[in-house]
């Protein structure tokens, strides 16, 4: 056997190994991602559905955030701008969960239509450019900027 | 100055396409004028984009809120060197310093290459005219900073405090260096590809590019993962998140070609694995650019969904279909001087270590597109996480370890019984101590204990090899040992840096398989005066007591912060503060949603991690208390290989000297022979 058949040999132990190993890890730990309105219909044709824990991507609804004060459970109604889904999530909610942030949550949903969040990832907001305009609308400042204007 | 900023970004993408028509019509038709043009041309596009470049600055520092961009990500009351990182913090500002690097480093290109590798250089000049023209002309047709609002507001909606950190002004410019210098390399090999001068005249004059790539994208990526750590408040540094992968993946291959270069100048092999390992680190630096702004893949990272997106996706496609059909017309010119010879050998070690990193990179890339892989097959978006990348990677990344330590101990070509005898000696010596030590401490968790193992092994190697070589130095000119280290040091910059490299690297996996004995208490509860008893990863037992909530008010911040006082092992501890801030505008309005100080107590030993999740009623603090045993090492070992980077890269400033004993420095000349 030559040195290069050899190495061969070798090189497809450690691809056939890391192979297997992307494979079942794919089978036991892969999860489905949806939007809350995939979620609504996979539910709806497969009740079975809700004990499989599942990935929603969502965004925030503005003003729905209800955190407790001991910060460790939040709720809010995410939206993928169709169907509202209301969440429960109990634990730290990281510094960037804010209104309008784009969240991913993991969990299931329960027999009331919650979702129950075991994980709360939330957008990083330095990247989240909402268009200024609408925020900016409810500013004192664009108020002072536009009352300038028309005087 | 705006005005003109804005009228040299159009300027440029003209000046760009020039370069790059001229440049290549002057290589294809042999005209110095028109190279010489095409060299000016690069020179004048990196002065416009300069100027562009100032003009973004100046709206930035002058508070032009008329500018979206100006007006989205910066408020007058934000301190100055904020402002100035304001430039890139945001979609359309990050591309446009994008563009701005990629010019300077065309120019530094040009310019070192004015009398050299003149064969080359048209085609150089020409795809990096290229590159720049794709740049700007995302910039001036889908998404420029200069974009105007239709009205002027008074404010702008100031900066997430979270990038009020001195490491966050700095880690996205390491990265976008690092991603950006992988172009200079990608632009030899298309130059090397389209000409077919595939010797190794290339190889020399993109290594330093390579190595340049390679140092920003691993201070870049460790102070992303320190950033996390410090402000994110979840306790860890690396959560596999698809933005975080992306600045992987060019990492992981340009690692791999910094190996596996040395075999083609040494050996003539690997030729046109080299070619596809560059070229496969710009493809992959552009996909995480895709990554990071189509929003094709959710994360938590990425920028706005824009049409920016398929801006990127187009040249992706393109680059690679251009890539793939130069290297396959050319395999002819790309074929192997040499084989290998034995599975014992330095080669083959390299070769594994090549494999052992592009596998990590191809599974973290199929863990990343999952999501689309599965939804174009199956119809469902199906997304993996931590488990995945913990499955596929600690093996692989163990293997690599053990290939660290292998590696430089090895002979090339063939290596004799004697040759393995004495050179293994020591590092298995210690590697089989180190394990039993271990185990005899009463350390059980496998994988664990298979990285210290390893580790000690590589560090057999690493302290091996340096006192090897200064002991050669002493007995030759007579030097004193600490003296001999520097010399050897200084004299074999790529070798002994490589080496400096490794020790961090071993610190760092040092510091991943402490994780598996991290102590979490995520739920703490405590009224003034209580105390919290637990015991840490090493055995001892704390204490933790609450010495009062305290409310204040700073610059632009209100805080509530908590103290803890604490014992180890009954005796006075360090004292823990944590806080949660909630930043207000220049009229006190608050901004953005309250933010966590965390408190971090470091050892060499672990971490304690303290974080305020907020607090109950009037005075009762409800905490999570995290033991991160051995995190500090992940800095350490960062820096470290930063060190042993920037001694590589080092231009060498003596003469040549016959090199003693066994040590070879290998230049490319030889390769050839």
């Amino acid at each position: 056997m030559t040195a290069r058949t050899k190495f061969l040999v070798g090189f497809l132990l450690v691809a056939d190994t890391a192979g297997y190993l992307m494979a079942s890890s794919i089978r036991d730990t892969g999860m489905y991602y949806f939007t809350p309105t995939e979620l609504a219909a996979k539910v709806s044709t497969d009740p079975g559905f809700r004990d499989v824990g599942v990935k929603v991507g969502a965004r925030v609804v503005p003003g729905s955030i209800v955190r407790d004060a001991a910060g460790r459970e939040v709720k809010f109604v995410a939206t993928d701008g169709a169907r509202m889904l209301p969440v429960v999530y109990r634990g730290i909610a990281p510094d960037t969960f804010t209104d309008s942030a784009d969240v991913i949550v993991e969990g299931r949903l329960d027999a009331a239509g919650t979702f129950q969040a075991t994980v709360l990832l939330a957008k990083c907001a330095s990247r989240f450019e909402a268009a200024p305009d609408d925020k900016y609308r409810d500013t004192p400042g664009y108020k002072a900027a536009t009352a300038k204007r028309t005087t | 100055m705006i005005l003109v900023g804005e009228l040299a970004l159009w300027v440029a993408l003209l000046m760009a396409a020039w370069c790059a028509t001229v440049s290549f019509a002057g290589g294809k038709l042999a005209r110095a004028d028109l190279v010489a043009s095409g060299e000016r041309a690069a020179y004048a596009t990196g002065a416009l984009v300069l100027t562009a470049s100032i003009g973004l600055w100046t709206a930035i520092l002058t508070h032009d809120f008329s500018l979206k961009y100006v007006a989205s990500f910066t408020s007058s009351n934000l301190p100055t060197v904020y402002l100035i990182a304001a430039f890139w913090g945001g979609q359309a500002g990050s591309l446009l310093f994008w563009t701005l690097i990629l010019s300077a480093f065309t120019a530094v290109a040009v310019f070192t290459n004015r009398d050299r590798n003149r064969v080359l250089m048209p085609y150089v000049t020409g795809t990096l005219g290229v590159l720049l023209l794709f740049f700007l002309a995302t910039l001036c047709f889908a998404s420029s900073p200069y974009e105007r609002l239709d009205w002027i507001p008074a404010e702008g909606r100031g900066m997430n405090p979270q990038l009020q950190n001195p490491g966050m002004a700095i880690h996205p410019p390491n990265l976008y260096f690092g991603f950006v210098a992988t172009h200079i390399p990608f632009a030899f090999v298309i130059a090397a590809l389209i000409t077919r001068r595939l010797d190794s005249e290339w190889l020399a004059a993109v290594r330093r590019w390579a190595l340049l790539s390679w140092l920003f994208l691993t201070v870049g990526i460790v102070l992303g993962m320190w950033w996390a750590y410090v402000e994110l408040g979840w306790g860890g540094y690396w959560a596999w998140d698809p933005v975080e992968n992306s600045s992987l993946l060019p990492w992981l291959t340009q690692t791999a070609f910094l190996h596996s270069v040395m075999i083609q100048e040494k050996r003539g092999m690997l030729r046109k694995w080299n070619v596809t390992l560059v070229a496969a680190t710009f493809l992959l630096a552009i996909l995480g650019t895709f990554i990071t702004r189509s929003g094709v893949i959710a994360s938590v990272h990425s920028f706005a969904t824009s049409d920016i997106g398929r801006w990127f996706l187009v040249f992706l496609v393109a680059a690679t279909a251009i890539t793939a059909w130069l290297v396959t017309t050319r395999l002819r010119d790309l074929g192997a001087k040499a084989h290998l010879e034995s599975m014992v050998s330095r080669e083959a070690a390299f070769l594994y270590n090549n494999v052992a990193l592009v596998g990590i990179a191809f599974s973290v890339l199929w863990g990343t597109l999952f999501p689309i892989l599965s939804e174009a097959v199956k119809g469902e978006k199906i997304t993996v996480g931590q488990p995945f990348f913990n499955a596929v990677n600690i093996p692989l990344g163990l293997f690599l370890l053990a290939l660290t330590g292998i590696g430089p101990l090895i002979a090339w070509r063939r290596a004799s019984i004697a040759n393995l005898k004495r050179q293994f000696a020591v590092p298995v010596a210690s590697g089989v101590a180190a394990g039993g030590l271990l185990l005899a401490l009463g350390m059980r968790d496998g994988y664990a204990l298979v990285a210290y193992v390893l580790a000690a092994f590589v560090t057999g190697t690493i302290v091996q090899e340096f006192t090897r070589g200064a002991r050669a130095r002493r007995s030759m000119y007579g030097e004193r040992l600490p003296s001999a280290l520097v010399r050897l040091v200084a004299r074999n910059r790529r070798r002994y840096g490589g080496y400096i490299v490794h020790a961090g690297i071993v610190m760092m996996f040092g510091a991943f398989a402490g994780n598996a004995f991290r102590g979490v208490h995520g739920d703490v509860r405590l009224g003034p005066g209580e105390a919290f008893a637990t015991t840490d990863p090493y055995g001892r037992a704390w204490t933790f007591t609450n010495q009062g909530i305290s409310e204040f008010e700073a610059l632009n911040r209100r805080v509530a912060g908590v103290t803890l006082a604490t014992t180890i092992d009954g005796a006075a501890g360090p004292i823990l503060s944590s806080e949660k801030r909630q930043h207000v505008d220049s009229r006190g309005n608050p901004t953005f949603e309250p933010s966590t100080e965390v408190g971090i107590h470091t050892t060499a030993k672990q971490d304690v991690y303290v974080v305020l999740a907020g607090i109950i009623g009037d005075n009762v603090a409800s905490l999570s208390i995290t033991f991160n045993p051995l995190v500090v090492w992940v800095w350490i070992g960062g820096a470290l290989m930063a060190l042993g980077g920037l001694i590589v890269m080092w231009p060498p400033t003596e003469a040549r000297r016959a090199q003693s004993g066994y040590i070879a420095v290998l230049r490319p000349e030889h390769a050839a022979s």
